[in-house]
């Protein structure tokens, strides 16, 4: 059976916390990308959205998104914004998880890609998400950012990167 | 505030903490301003559409419960 799905990189933030988590230099070997993640902010909100760049460029990026947030439903825009982290007021050792999905990102075509993410939190507010966003942009992603879009993610906060081949 | 960033190369797996330069540091001071003044607009809207609600359920002398059953 072919070997379809491959960890690229990971990565966990060490105890000075860091400020994003870049995967750079990224192989344009395989099909689509799967970054997944384990996430926590230390900001004092129960939970706080994320960044995506592409190629370090913050721009021609659009998502629409809807979510749950534990009492009322609701749906919204951004640019580079990804779904969702867990913050400093959530439930104490608690972190959210995310998932983004990147088809073709090596093509010549705008780029689309998914999210969806959960956050972990012991009280009524807590965030259920899906994402989908575009970034209209033609040239190949090599390398992949994401950050908290306020403050900075903890330590034992997880990423990792996935290439995934069709055959 | 982590002054630092987390760079993987994917193609040596190096794992490296960068220092984040200062314009890297002015860029995500202006971005915590941006999602603050954001936070803050979400936030006045929400309270200016429960103002509102409750002024409107207020002059037609019913409950929210009320209201809701008129909609159902």
């Amino acid at each position: 059976m072919a070997d379809t799905y491959t960890l690229i990189s990971s990565v966990t933030v060490g105890a000075g916390g860091a400020s994003s988590i870049d995967f750079t230099s990224i192989p344009a070997t395989y099909t689509d990308l799967k970054l997944v993640g384990s996430i926590r902010t230390n900001t004092a909100q129960t939970d706080n959205s994320m960044d995506i760049n592409f190629n370090s460029s913050a721009t021609s990026f659009s998502a629409r998104f809807l979510y749950g947030s534990g009492s009322a439903a609701a749906s919204s825009t951004g640019s580079t914004i990804i779904l969702q982290a867990d913050g400093g007021a959530a439930t104490s050792n608690t972190f959210s998880n995310f998932e983004i999905y990147i088809p073709n990102y090596a093509g010549s075509t705008n780029k689309s890609y998914s999210n969806d993410a959960v956050t972990e939190n012991n009280a009524t507010a807590a965030i259920a998400g899906l994402l989908a966003g575009l970034w209209s942009n033609t040239a190949a992603i090599t390398s992949v950012s994401v950050k908290a879009s306020t403050g900075t993610f903890v330590q034992y906060s997880t990423a990792y990167l996935y290439g995934i081949k069709n055959s | 505030m982590a002054d630092t960033k987390i760079v993987v190369n994917c193609e040596t797996g190096e794992v490296s903490e960068v220092e984040l330069t200062a314009e890297e540091i002015a860029q995500r001071a202006a971005d915590q301003a941006a999602w603050e003044a954001e936070q803050a607009a979400i936030e006045a809207d929400k309270q200016a559409k429960a103002e509102a609600k409750a002024e409107l359920l207020a002059k037609l002398g019913i409950s929210e419960d009320e209201a809701k059953l008129l909609l159902a």
